[in-house]
């Protein structure tokens, strides 16, 4: 039997409708969450000195984005964790898996409904910051937003890092028997690609187009290497009697 | 409970094994093929859209029984979970897996419904050999209703039902899940969310579900378990109207009236199977026939009425009164009974054979096991 991204959007169909009715994912996780994480960079944007020297003015903005990407870090990873231990929890996921569905299909539909939401929720945020910064901030700290390479920087992290996530946020989903539990450890898990970004920020790592382009393929591969491990793990037999022969 | 390695009364289904493929539940697709001389002569039909599955390398066979199950076993480590269990299925049969609780029925069935490896023997679910590769297939030619109905709480019925019908590939989704909903008496609660669905609802909702494709073997797992009586015999009146229509039904359940209500054939397991056959046909194995007969006043010699009538094997004064008559065959030993007891001058107030239900097989075979056991 052959992939079909039928079964794929199926799942896909199915989560965003969950998500919609479901008041912990789009009040909490897709709403609170990315407005909290907002609301700091902006303050501190808003509050920043114009008469501040380029170089302080361009680490204190790569502080505030670094919070912006926390974003597609943490939230893609607290939708995800509960993504198969959730199914587990709820008794949805033996029907589910008595479908001809292959597994790589109903990962992918998993890992498409949980990035899509983030993204959107991601870029909107950034445009919201974008927005108060052309509006609201000092010449020098627009110019500096606007003309620096933050702004690319932070379209090409965002899906990466939420790729991340959200494969790390499957595996340990894959593997608990407790929702609370997984999202907690997909949460911590999800951090450490931020580490990167945050050398750039700090300028312990100077930051060039070549090197952002570098680690951004880096991450790429850490995406690619979460999925073929996601899929090793994901096994019926253990998923559904809880245990292996 | 039972104990292990004890004979298997097999019965084969051969009145089922007409090589048709499956019936369409929903009704439609009515082409070809001969249903169960039980149930009278019923169209079978191709299949049509459940996996419609052109990228399938899996050719199914649709000669034979719908299951075949040879010396299959389940291992968890060191436990075992069932063992060189075999027996088959035939299309358009209601067949009844009974055990107790941890006896492996549903393990058994996660098996062949190729969720769970099996550590040895072989099977053939819808005419596929049962294989790692071979999944997917036999996937898309049956359905397994879990013992709970696992629906999305926040969807609605009718949602549900759709993201089942693309996970299958069906075409004419919206027919089908009509076609269903009407099965199961829920059209009018179409757009109405899962979770405000009653269980006895949602377990026709989960029922709908495993109907979509069309299963060329459904299997049923304690559909009723935790059902109040009145959900129960709306489940038993689907499940019912579905045997009147040919479909080949796999249910495990360990209410034993459900069993031999519902169910052509039986099989009890424990670990192993210990019996297998129609209901009937267990209790003329395991007791002895018999005739139940009441009269107004005891004889003062029993022995004087029963002995030497024709038929009469042997007697017993009966713990609720009366005399317990054992008998090589009731039609011949009745009448001739009768005769004795006029003959003797009772007044008879009761005479009939003896009727063993299906628990009382059950229950003997829990108490051989006891005693094994203890010996």
């Amino acid at each position: 039997m052959s992939f079909s991204w039928t079964r794929v959007g199926a799942i896909l169909v199915k989560e965003l409708t969950d998500y919609r009715r479901n008041r912990f994912v789009m009040v909490f996780a897709m709403m609170i969450l990315p407005l909290i994480l907002i609301a700091g960079p902006t303050v501190s944007l808003l509050n920043a000195p114009a008469a501040a020297a380029s170089s302080k003015l361009d680490t204190r903005i790569g502080v505030e984005l670094l919070y912006m990407l926390l974003i597609p870090a943490i939230v893609p990873s607290t939708v995800s964790a509960y993504s198969v231990v959730g199914e587990r929890e709820q008794g949805t996921l033996e029907p589910i898996l008595i479908t001809p569905i292959l597994r790589e299909e109903f990962l992918i539909g998993k890992a498409l409904a949980v990035i899509i939401p983030t993204l959107v929720v991601a870029y909107t945020m950034f445009g919201i910051f974008l927005a108060i910064a052309a509006l609201f901030a000092h010449s020098g700290i627009r110019s500096a937003i606007f003309a620096g390479s933050h702004i690319p920087v932070q379209l090409l992290f965002t899906p990466l890092l939420a790729g991340w996530s959200i494969w790390v946020g499957i595996a340990i989903s894959a593997r608990s028997s407790d929702v609370r539990v997984a999202q907690q450890l997909s949460v911590f898990a999800s951090l450490p690609p931020l580490a990167i970004v945050a050398l750039l920020t700090f300028k312990v790592i100077t930051p060039s187009t070549g090197l952002a382009l570098g680690l951004a393929a880096i991450l790429l591969a850490l995406d690619a290497l979460g999925w073929r491990a996601v899929a090793a793990m994901f096994d019926r037999e253990r998923l559904i009697a809880g245990t292996r022969t | 409970m039972f104990g292990q390695g004890g004979p298997v009364l097999a019965a084969q289904p051969e009145s089922y094994q007409h090589g048709q493929e499956c019936v369409s539940l929903l009704g439609v697709d009515h082409e070809a093929g001969v249903a169960s001389e039980q149930q009278g002569a019923q169209p079978a039909p191709t299949r049509r859209g459940a996996g419609a599955d052109p990228a399938s390398s899996v050719e199914a066979s649709t000669e034979g029984a719908a299951l075949v199950v040879e010396h299959l076993g389940k291992r968890f480590g060191e436990r075992v979970a069932f063992e060189d269990v075999s027996f088959e299925v035939g299309y358009g049969e209601v067949f009844g897996f009974l055990g107790p609780n941890g006896a492996g029925k549903t393990t058994t069935v996660r098996t062949l419904g190729t969720l769970v490896a099996p550590s040895s023997g072989s099977a053939t679910v819808a005419g596929i050999p049962l294989s790692a590769a071979t999944g997917p297939s036999i996937r898309a030619r049956i359905s397994i209703m879990p013992e709970s109905p696992g629906l999305y709480l926040r969807l609605t019925v009718t949602e549900n039902l759709q993201c089942f019908a693309r996970l299958y590939e069906l075409d004419d989704v919206p027919g089908r899940i009509e076609r269903a909903l009407r099965g199961v008496n829920l059209v009018e609660r179409a757009n109405d969310p899962c979770g405000s669905l009653s269980k006895g609802l949602r377990q026709r909702v989960a029922l709908a579900r495993a109907l979509l494709n069309d299963p060329a073997v459904l299997f049923l797992d304690e559909p009723t378990s935790g059902l109040d009586p009145v959900a129960t015999h709306d489940v038993h009146e689907l499940i019912v109207s579905l045997r009147e229509r040919g479909v080949t039904i796999f249910l495990t359940t360990h209410r034993l009236e459900e069993a031999e209500r519902l169910c052509h054939r039986v099989a009890i397991l424990n670990t192993t199977l210990r019996l297998i056959g129609r209901p009937d046909e267990l209790r003329q194995r395991l007791f002895n026939q018999g005739l139940e007969v009441r009269v107004r006043r005891a004889f003062e010699n029993p022995g004087l009425v029963f002995d030497g009538v024709p038929g009469v094997e042997g007697w017993e004064v009966s713990p609720a009164g009366g005399y317990d008559v054992a008998v090589s065959d009731p039609q011949i030993a009745a009448p001739a009974v009768a005769r004795a007891l006029v003959s003797a001058g009772a007044d008879i107030l009761y005479l009939a054979e003896s009727r063993h239900s299906l628990e009382d097989v059950y229950l003997h075979l829990i108490d051989e096991d006891v005693e094994a056991r203890r010996r």
